[in-house]
């Protein structure tokens, strides 16, 4: 069954348009790779399937899952490089939209908490500083604080980038065990080759169109040069 | 010793003075968190010199300079937030500031001269707190303590990741929004105090020495606003007692207690 339904979709900025009559689903259990040039849409495609304000025509439709659910694993920014905060008061704030008037975090999201550290290996960091860690940790944790907020689906932009190879793998196959858990996962990437091993669906989008289906016929339709 | 303290107490002005300006520091200090960790420091000197130039008016004008200030002061805080965020930020900043001030100086020098008013708003002084003031200073405090308690979970969220917060749900335009009225009339408020060249150490001094011991942002928080206080406190004992201008005592207290701080956090992290 699909969770998020797309239907002729077309962004635009400033009156250009950016992609048009866009057609895809993400379907439970899905690992979506979206891929494509830089400047050909793929982040402003992740800025709707967030519904963040975009000029846009056509339909996102969801089911069974609401727009918070949908967990998003940003790409990092330079000011949480030096952010002085503790593991888990990263983590714990994947629930911060949840939390209400001042109601502490409850019981059972602590322990959400905890079983998601457990998932990705991360439990002993559980009270470092972030800033001490290395790339690779930080990103496993913002991965955490992404599990805290959804169960069903999360969106990565770009999470490799700035990580060595050995932290690379581990993170792929860190999204692997989550997207067997039963995790949709939907990751915006420009590394094709790693998104042909990865993934079971394909969204490339250029500026001659785009190709949506299973990774085994992308590589068929010859798409973008891929053989 | 304690006979000193009392006798500070039983001035009326002096008790206004440490009144107003412990909240504002405690306001500054927990406000100013989210404004360095964002790179956002020089707001506060930004809007100091928007709120001069807005002070000189108004005296020129009869007006009360708070009346003035506070509505004009919050408009360029969303300004400034808003052309911060631009590649040129800083510059912009930097523009509005000396811009302001500058109209400030032409206003005050065409109609009252520089006279002690206008001394007073560029170095701060003690003696300028009305009871009007102490009642915005208890507004502005309880209002900013209320924020604090309530959304921190929310706050914590957005000043690490704006657009993790904004996909999960959380209203971010709408706490930036009041973050900035705050931030605002903190200004204001406590440049009667501080004076407008020496207003940004009471943002940015007490997250930053937090910042050099606490790891956690909690802590970080809990201990900025101790600082604040503390140095406010020191500043006034100091200014009563060894006839030193308030401002720049409170600014020399923070920045020893940086100093301090910076010191045994090279030695406890080498």
């Amino acid at each position: 069954m699909s969770l998020i339904e797309v239907k002729n979709l077309s962004a635009y900025y400033e009156n250009k348009e950016i992609f048009s009559n866009l057609n895809f689903s993400v379907y439970e259990g899905d690992y979506l790779c979206i891929i494509g040039e830089n400047g050909s849409g793929k982040t402003t495609l992740m800025r709707l399937l967030l519904g963040f304000k975009v000029k846009k025509s056509g339909s996102i439709i969801l089911r069974g899952v609401t727009r918070k659910e949908i967990g998003y694993l940003p790409q990092k920014t330079e000011t949480q490089r030096d952010f002085p905060a503790s593991v888990n008061e990263i983590i714990m704030s994947g629930f911060s939209s949840k939390s209400f008037f001042g109601i502490r975090y409850s019981k059972a999201q602590k322990e959400k908490a905890l079983k998601n550290m457990e998932l990705l290996e991360i439990g002993e960091l559980k009270n470092r500083s972030f800033k001490e860690l290395s790339g690779g940790q930080q990103q496993k944790v913002l991965l955490c604080r992404s599990l805290c907020a959804t169960s069903k689906a999360i969106l990565m932009d770009e999470p490799v980038t700035g990580l060595d190879s050995a932290s690379r793998e581990e993170f792929y196959a860190l999204i692997r065990k989550l997207n067997l858990s039963g995790i949709a996962v939907i990751m915006i990437s420009h590394d094709i080759n790693k998104a042909l091993v990865e993934g079971k669906n394909i969204l490339h989008i250029s500026e001659n169109g785009y190709f949506y289906g299973k990774t085994i016929d992308y590589l068929e339709s010859g798409f973008g040069g891929a053989k | 010793m304690m006979d000193y303290i009392a006798e500070i107490f039983s001035y009326p002005f002096a008790v206004r003075a440490i009144i107003v300006g412990s909240l504002v520091s405690l306001c500054a200090a927990l406000l100013g968190i989210n404004l360095v960790l964002k790179r956002f420091s020089m707001l506060g000197d930004g809007l100091s010199h928007v709120s001069f130039g807005a002070a000189a008016i108004a005296l020129a004008a009869g007006v009360a300079p708070l009346k003035l200030s506070i509505p004009i002061v919050i408009i360029a805080a969303f300004l400034l937030l808003r052309l911060g965020r631009k590649a040129n930020g800083d510059a912009a900043i930097a523009m509005v500031s000396s811009s302001a001030l500058a109209i400030g100086i032409i206003v005050a020098t065409m109609t009252t001269g520089m006279n002690t008013d206008i001394n007073n708003y560029m170095f701060g002084s003690v003696l300028a707190m009305s009871k009007g003031d102490v009642y915005i200073a208890v507004a502005v405090a309880v209002c900013v303590i209320i924020l604090f308690i309530l959304f921190y979970e929310k706050l914590f969220c957005i000043s690490f990741d704006e657009e993790f917060s904004r996909a999960i749900g959380v209203k971010v335009g709408f706490y930036n929004t009041l973050n900035a009225i705050l931030t605002a009339v903190t200004i204001v408020v406590a440049m009667r105090i501080m004076g407008a060249l020496l207003i940004s150490s009471i943002i940015i001094f007490p997250p930053m020495s937090a910042m050099k011991l606490c790891k956690k942002y909690r802590l970080v928080v809990i201990l900025s606003a101790c600082v604040s206080i503390f140095a406010f406190l020191m500043g006034i004992f100091l200014s009563f007692f060894y006839d030193m201008p308030v401002a720049a005592a409170v600014v020399a207290t923070k920045h020893i207690i940086f100093i301090v701080f910076s010191i045994i956090s090279k030695i406890k992290y080498k």
